[in-house]
């Protein structure tokens, strides 16, 4: 029996984690992998931590990512990434949009946004850090930042035996096929 | 063919293919995506939410009196408010087979309480099924339409968050049609006179007694013999966790038909291993039970009674092992979820965290967040409805101790439907003094935008007649003169309805009135909220002087650093209501 493997993709409610993790749980279940998807919907999504945990292997039983168990963490937010790094496998790969979003305590004074949060992940473990929203501005759609991160993931999970491209045309609309393909491309080669 | 699907998207496909003819829910999470996966079943299987789940549950058992298979959903809390019906439905028994779908929240993810209703089953004497992960959740929905036919009882469907908004692979299967018999009235079954509900009572403990001979050999619990040293009972997600666990160091009884409790079955189980394991979350639910059998056994000595449980945990707990991590000493900041920009509960709140000297009652929704700093605007929310209740009591017993609080109750449009109405005739017949604000924002939107019956549409999308608010408080015996109807978003008007109603004391109504930025909107609101999402609020640098009256507000596009603040174009919705409190006039209202 082949071991599960674990990615989790960490953010702020709204930054849409959704999409790139539905284009991965698509591709994977091509593959002829089991697989077990888990959000938590509800009054997190307002602004709130959020996380979509992905597992698969040939037979999965938990839903839940464990600490110290995700082969890949792709934070969506540079915060994000510090919040789950016990989360990491010892030896796991962290792939961070290099992005801030304010929480309201910093907003309003009451406490400070930590500074060096890469600097300080990458003296831990291996961390391929880039602005995502960057990217994709460049490819026509600072929105398409989501797949630049796919790109990354799959990159950084080896699962180069799917066909994503086929995933994208199945699961995006068709006005967007095009840009989304090639943010993924551009993530990929990252 | 295998798709991926949500427990909750698996539990209506079952239901589909059990043969429901029938259902009605109101949202909740992590319930809510059951009902809303139902209209793409199209008229085969009729879908509606009702007002509350006492309602829905009701509904659901005229349908399964009226001989269809029929279902309702809710949230662990809605079961309390469905509980009276439910508790006498178990005597009656059903003629259609019926199902009552209950979503339990362990960790309370976005809950009040915790609360194990495994317990109410036992304590109500339903039928209990416990799914662990989709497929189950799709196979075993599908079977409890028969099985409370069989049995004549009704059905608890008991699932949790992890399993409700888990996605695993699920096998599809074909619809099996029941059909529906000719009416005949069974006055003894279903008139619950004393007369005839001892009669039932006395025949509940013999269907118990069949359904527990079941139990023992059933294909809901099912036994998998590895290593004898520890033999694990459990049900639920749980499973999933001992299995992660143990492996193939230990057997496993794992159960899905828990009330009645399998007892010949557990006995030989535990006879067959040295020591016993009970892994479940929350309550000893199982392990009490195995205990009265007389059974050895390890479970809440070791297991948390409350929150989540998880594989880190079980593994923690039995073997006492724990995952190697990295570690860091940086400090994350907490992200407390906030009202959305645009919201247009804010400038309510904004103005009520301006007034001094009232007490703020507040309910279940969104607005609850009103509660969170910087606008810390309420100051109670205790379960749905009970803002106005509460608010009446408080009202009374200040007048009664000489006080001059003034109290103000805060509910939305879909809670006021759902629980609140009574509430508003308590505080009217009996001469209370609070204000109540209902904010209507068009949609019920915690729970993701579902509609009530407030908003003109139906969950099979059909055009529906709308609750007038303002005639149905007037009906309630609200005076005309004390009943306020304003746009949330312009604080000038909020203020002076506030400055009208606060001083009265008699019961009054302030009705706020603005779509929930988020919503679909519908071509009625785009008719009635012309400006919706047609500007945006921006900041002119040279007349900013940085003083954060603005940042006050707590709206997150407003992005606040030392040196400045900016709106951050891509949140803001364009309420204005930072522009109405700069002193300095420098945000603008530009064209999007």
């Amino acid at each position: 029996m082949s071991e599960v493997k674990n990615i989790l993709l960490v953010g702020v409610g709204g930054q849409g984690t959704i999409l790139a993790s539905k284009i991965l749980t698509s591709g994977l279940i091509k593959a002829g992998y089991d697989v077990k998807m888990s959000e938590i919907h509800g009054m997190s999504q307002r602004g709130g931590s959020v996380s979509t945990q992905v597992r698969y292997g040939d037979k999965v039983y938990s839903p839940i990512v464990g600490k110290g168990s995700a082969d890949v963490i792709v934070a969506f937010e540079e915060m994000e990434a510090l919040r789950w790094l016990d989360h990491l496998k010892i030896g796991g790969k962290m792939v961070i949009n290099d992005y801030r979003i304010q929480p309201v305590p910093v907003n309003l004074g009451a406490a400070e946004y930590p500074e060096g949060i890469i600097e300080h992940l990458k003296e831990k473990c291996e961390v391929l850090s880039f602005k995502a929203a960057e990217v994709a501005t460049e490819l026509g759609n600072p929105k398409a930042m989501n797949i630049v991160l796919l790109g990354a993931l799959v990159k950084a999970m080896g699962l180069d035996e799917i066909d994503w491209d086929a995933e994208i045309e199945a699961n995006v609309k068709a006005k967007f096929i095009d840009l989304n393909k090639k943010a993924f491309h551009a993530g990929y080669s990252l | 063919m295998k798709v991926i699907m949500s427990g909750n998207e698996a539990t209506a496909r079952g239901a589909w293919e059990g043969g429901a003819r029938f259902a009605s829910a109101y949202p909740g999470t992590p319930s809510t995506e059951i009902l809303e996966n139902m209209p793409q079943y199209g008229a085969e299987c009729y879908s509606e939410w009702a007002p509350n789940e006492k309602v829905a549950t009701e509904a659901a058992i005229g349908a399964s009196i009226a001989g269809v298979r029929s279902f309702c959903a809710m949230k662990h809390v809605g079961m309390n408010v469905a509980a009276d019906p439910i508790y006498t439905f178990a005597y009656t028994g059903v003629t259609g087979g019926f199902v009552m779908v209950v979503a339990d929240d362990p960790g309370q993810h976005s809950s009040q309480n915790e609360q194990d209703n495994r317990n109410q089953a036992k304590a109500a004497r339903l039928l209990m099924l416990e799914p662990s992960d989709s497929q189950e959740s799709k196979d075993f929905m599908k079977k409890a339409f028969a099985l409370s036919e069989r049995f004549d009882m009704p059905v608890l469907f008991h699932v949790t968050t992890r399993t409700c908004h888990s996605k695993g692979l699920v096998e599809l299967g074909d619809r099996e049609e029941a059909e529906v018999p000719d009416y005949e009235p069974k006055i003894r079954k279903y008139v619950t006179a004393p007369a005839n509900a001892k009669v039932l009572r006395a025949t509940l403990e013999d269907r118990i007694a069949a359904a527990r001979e079941f139990s023992n050999d059933c294909e809901f619990n099912r036994v998998e013999m590895f290593d004898t040293k520890i033999g694990v009972i459990t049900s639920g997600i749980s499973y999933q966790y001992a299995k992660e666990t143990f492996g193939e160091n230990a057997s496993y009884l794992k159960l899905g038909l828990t009330f009645p409790m399998p007892d010949k079955l557990i006995k030989d189980f535990c006879s067959k291993v040295d020591k016993v394991y009970i892994v479940e979350e929350m309550d000893p639910y199982i392990e009490e039970f195995v205990k009265t059998l007389g059974i050895e056994c390890t479970g809440k000595d070791v297991i948390p009674r409350f929150d989540e449980l998880n594989t880190d945990i079980v593994r923690k707990a039995f073997l006492g092992v724990e995952p190697e991590t990295y570690t860091t000493d940086m400090k994350t900041v907490v992200r407390p979820p906030a009202l959305c920009a645009g919201c247009p509960h804010r400038g309510l709140f904004y103005a009520l965290s301006k007034r001094k000297g009232i007490m703020i009652t507040g309910d279940i929704g969104c607005y609850t967040l009103g509660m969170a700093a910087p606008l810390n605007a309420l100051h109670s929310c205790i379960c749905m409805g009970a803002s106005i209740s509460q608010g009446h009591g408080a009202s009374i017993a200040f007048r009664d101790a000489g006080k001059d609080t003034k109290v103000v109750s805060v509910i939305g449009d879909s809670t006021f439907f759902h629980t609140g109405v009574n509430s508003l005739m308590d505080a009217v017949y009996n001469s209370g003094s609070n204000l109540s604000i209902i904010l209507d924002n068009r949609i019920t939107g915690m729970t993701g935008h579902q509609q009530n019956p407030g908003t003109g549409y139906t969950l099979m999308g059909k055009e529906a007649p709308e609750v007038d608010i303002p005639a149905l408080c007037k009906a309630i015996g609200v005076k005309e003169d004390n009943i306020i109807t304003v746009n949330p978003n312009h604080l000038d008007e909020v203020n002076a309805a506030l400055d009208k109603l606060l001083p009265k004391d008699e019961p009054c109504v302030l009705i706020t009135r603005w779509p929930c930025v988020l919503k679909k909107f519908s071509q009625q609101d785009i008719d009635e909220f012309p400006t919706l999402h047609k500007t945006q609020c921006v900041i002119d640098q040279d007349k900013c002087k940085n003083c954060k009256m603005c940042v006050k507000t707590g709206c997150p596009a407003l992005i606040s650093t030392k040196e400045k603040v900016v709106i951050d174009k891509t949140s803001c919705n364009g309420c204005t209501v930072c522009k109405q409190v700069c002193p300095f006039k420098a945000i603008e209202e530009v064209t999007r």
